[in-house]
């Protein structure tokens, strides 16, 4: 028993030091294991604040105000930039649609680099909303079409240009599968995200048909000389990373009577924007008299984006007796 | 309530103690999750462009992980099936091991979902709105959380019953095991359908996929608890029934066979029509376009998998080394069908027909393995105080070997979990 007492005694001593010891070095590996931390940037630690902020739908004119208040904050001193944050509501009635007439847009991809521009995205990522392809005559299965070209002029030959970006659907499974409801449709159509509540799974970008959603690998990159201080909370304000964004039709502009930034930049005239409600605006004159037609309808989203070839003129001014004209239907090849 | 909280420090105790093999093991693990540790550490600082996800593939190796752990968590009910239904008192101790491995595996899942997440700091978002029951996402977080504390609450009464001496009452946990087994059923079907549901991702958006999670993880799960208690029929002396690890064996070769027979419907479903819908396919089996990044997984998947269901087939599977054989073969096969082989390939080519492939970075590798490695550890300790629990070596009134390495005689060192002959001087030994 002696013995025992005295062997249990000893070792005890001993294994204390070894415990001891054993914990000393696991806490110290722990703390190396955390050492990247020590690099993190200060403007990436979330404050208080922005911690407790509410949802876009659930904060009152005092918090919007206040959220407002601390993004220009936040602004100014990340990016060095003076800017204004609004909060640019929609209006009653309004409903935008967008129109894209695929026989006038050459691919030059002024829109793509507008966006860029206009939304304050990353420059040294490829964050632009807006996708154009090349596509081969003969078919609009996008899966033909080329991301990549690069002539030194467009358009080429026997190619037309399909220019695609977030088509806003009626039905759009990225708000379905949120699973938090950072992303919504708006009362005009719009689907939109809030930055400050995303928390960056990424399941939209999975869900979304039309690949319309960009995700911050990293902290976007943006030059202060480059930043377009009129931003809005929903729309271009600068994002932090981890977090989706998404072409919002410029909802800052677009909200206020002013067309979207891809629209003004396009040097051809392709593109129709306005609120389709309004049976004198151009889209809704499009919808009624132009061919038609959204990409992919067979998975049902219902989309906003709508694409139509211009008929020639020609063509219509034809007389009908002429169309029917027996030398037509023996193919003598028009 | 008191006597609880010492079962706890004693249990905590316990998982310090062992062989210098288990000490060895253990360590290896902690040094690996440390790793993985530092490396989402490096992440969280530069955001998830270390990983070698983009937004053509927007997720990769964590999701991938996620979805293989939560069919090994289902598969656990492998086990509880055959005892409580059947009546199969052979199995009746080793339940425990399974409902050990699903919590171990749940505790996975979510460390893989966090990862993944851009914004870990915004988690409490999804209390103030949670967006159920729309989401699929929602619903997994609903039924992956529940089905944890099911299991926890299993594992824990039984083993802390065991530690008190006391019958389990039947009240107490009966019915948690049955609802258990149908959630079990229901994570990984959920888990199906957070794929399923997506319109735009046709190579998803197919009927069988549940049902080939299902049979999937059915086959990694119990193979997985095949090698685990072939680990401790050999270096423990805890004695595993071998008609246990026959009924295991009976089921991973059915769960097999019908998984494989499920993927060759897949595959012709999608190349005997020639459709669109089949171009992932394509990628993934034969490449497309000059890209074939993925074809040696699947075909290396198919390989092992086919290899596996051949041995299992013979009668050489009875000898515990060719069983052992088919089911890590298995295990990797099944890990790479379910991510490079299922997660992956769903987004290539993207919506818009663009093709970018993806390999992962080593710093999302070393993510993956930390917590693999951390899961391993919680299994390990699980096992480790479960053991001891269970052959009546460390109970209310028997403090079991913290003075045991002194009392060799009085000790059953057979049931601690370590190899007798080396016992003695290896043991922490501590009051």
């Amino acid at each position: 028993m002696d013995d025992r007492q005295s062997a249990s005694g000893s070792s005890s001593r001993r294994s204390f030091l070894r415990q001891g010891v054993a914990a000393l070095a696991g806490m110290s590996a722990f703390v190396a294991a955390l050492s990247p931390l020590k690099d993190i940037d200060p403007d990436d630690i979330p404050t208080l604040d922005g911690f407790l902020q509410k949802h876009y739908k659930e904060m009152s004119d005092q918090d919007m105000s206040g959220a407002l208040q601390r993004i220009q904050d936040e602004v100014k001193k990340r990016y060095q930039a003076d800017v204004v944050v609004r909060d640019v509501k929609p209006s009653e009635g309004v409903e935008f649609v967008y129109a894209l007439n695929l026989s006038r847009c050459v691919g030059c991809r002024r829109c793509a680099s507008a966006c860029v521009e206009e939304n304050n995205q990353s420059r040294s990522m490829d964050m632009s909303y807006i996708r154009v392809l090349e596509m081969p005559m003969g078919t609009i299965d996008i899966e033909k079409g080329d991301h990549t070209y690069d002539h030194p002029t467009v358009p080429a030959d026997d190619h037309f240009y399909m220019p695609i970006q977030c088509h806003h659907c009626a039905d759009a499974p990225c708000v379905k599968v949120c699973p938090v409801g950072a992303t919504w449709t708006e009362p005009d159509g719009l689907t939109v995200v809030d930055y400050d509540w995303c928390i960056g799974c990424r399941y939209c970008e999975a869900a979304c048909p039309y690949w319309a959603r960009r995700f911050n690998f990293a902290q976007p990159e943006l030059p202060a000389e480059e930043i377009n201080p009129d931003m809005s909370y929903l729309s271009n304000r600068p994002r932090s990373k981890g977090v989706m964004e998404k072409c919002t039709f410029c909802l800052h502009r677009t909200r206020e009577g002013k067309m979207p930034a891809c629209l003004e930049a396009c040097p051809v005239g392709a593109r129709k924007f306005g609120n389709v409600l309004d049976p004198e605006s151009s889209v809704a004159q499009i919808l009624k008299t132009k061919r038609v037609f959204v990409l992919k309808e067979d998975v049902g989203t219902l989309p906003r984006f709508f694409y139509y070839f211009d008929e020639r003129a020609a063509q219509h001014e034809l007389p009908a007796e002429e169309l029917l004209a027996p030398s037509r239907h023996e193919g003598d090849g028009r | 309530m008191k006597e609880y909280g010492r079962f706890l420090w004693r249990c905590f105790r316990v998982s310090f103690v062992g062989n210098r093999m288990y000490h060895g093991w253990m360590l290896l693990l902690t040094v690996l999750a440390l790793i993985g540790l530092n490396a989402y550490a490096k992440q969280i600082v530069q955001g998830l462009a270390t990983t070698g996800m983009t937004d053509q593939v927007s997720w990769g190796l964590y999701i991938s992980n996620f979805t293989f752990l939560v069919g090994m968590a289902a598969a656990a009910v492998m086990l509880v099936i055959p005892v409580y239904l059947y009546r199969n008192r052979e199995l009746h101790d080793l339940v425990i091991f399974g409902e050990l491995l699903a919590v171990a595996a749940i505790f996975m899942c979510l460390a893989f979902v966090v990862v993944d997440m851009g914004r870990p700091d915004r988690m409490h978002h999804m209390f103030m709105r949670f967006n159920f029951p729309m989401s699929m996402l929602t619903w997994d977080v609903i039924v992956l959380n529940v089905y944890l504390l099911l299991n926890m609450h299993i594992c824990g009464y039984l083993v802390y019953c065991a530690y008190r001496k006391r019958k389990p009452g039947a009240l107490f946990y009966i019915p948690f095991v049955f609802v258990a087994i149908v959630w079990a059923v229901s994570i990984h079907t959920v888990t199906a359908f957070l794929y399923v549901g997506l319109g735009g991702r046709p190579f998803w958006n197919s009927a069988i996929i549940a049902p080939r999670f299902l049979a999937s993880a059915f086959a990694a799960g119990p193979a997985f608890l095949i090698l685990t208690l072939s680990v401790l029929d050999k270096w423990t002396s805890y004695d595993v029934p071998r008609k246990a690890i026959m009924t295991l064996r009976n089921i991973v070769t059915v769960a097999l066979i019908i998984n494989m027979f499920l993927l060759a419907c897949e595959v012709f479903t999608e190349f005997y029509t020639g459709s669109a819908h089949g171009v992932s396919a394509r990628y993934l089996f034969l490449g497309l376009h000059g890209y074939s990044g993925l074809v040696p997984w699947i075909w290396t998947a198919i390989g092992l998998n086919t290899f596996a269901l051949g041995v299992l087939c013979l009668p050489a599977s009875r000898r515990q080394g060719w069983l052992n054989l088919a089911c890590g073969s298995l295990f990797i096969g099944i890990w790479i069908e379910k991510g490079m082989g299922l997660i992956v390939p769903g987004f290539i080519p993207s919506p818009l027909g663009e093709i970018v492939e993806y390999t992962p970075t080593l710093n999302e590798s070393l993510v993956s393995i930390g917590i693999w490695a951390f899961g391993l550890a919680l299994y390990t300790i699980f096992v480790r105080i479960t053991i001891p629990v269970l052959s009546g070596n460390l109970t209310v009134d028997r403090l079991y070997e913290f003075g045991a390495a002194s009392v060799p005689a009085e000790s059953d060192m057979s049931s601690t979990g370590s190899p007798s002959s080396s016992a003695p001087k290896d043991l922490e030994v501590s009051r």
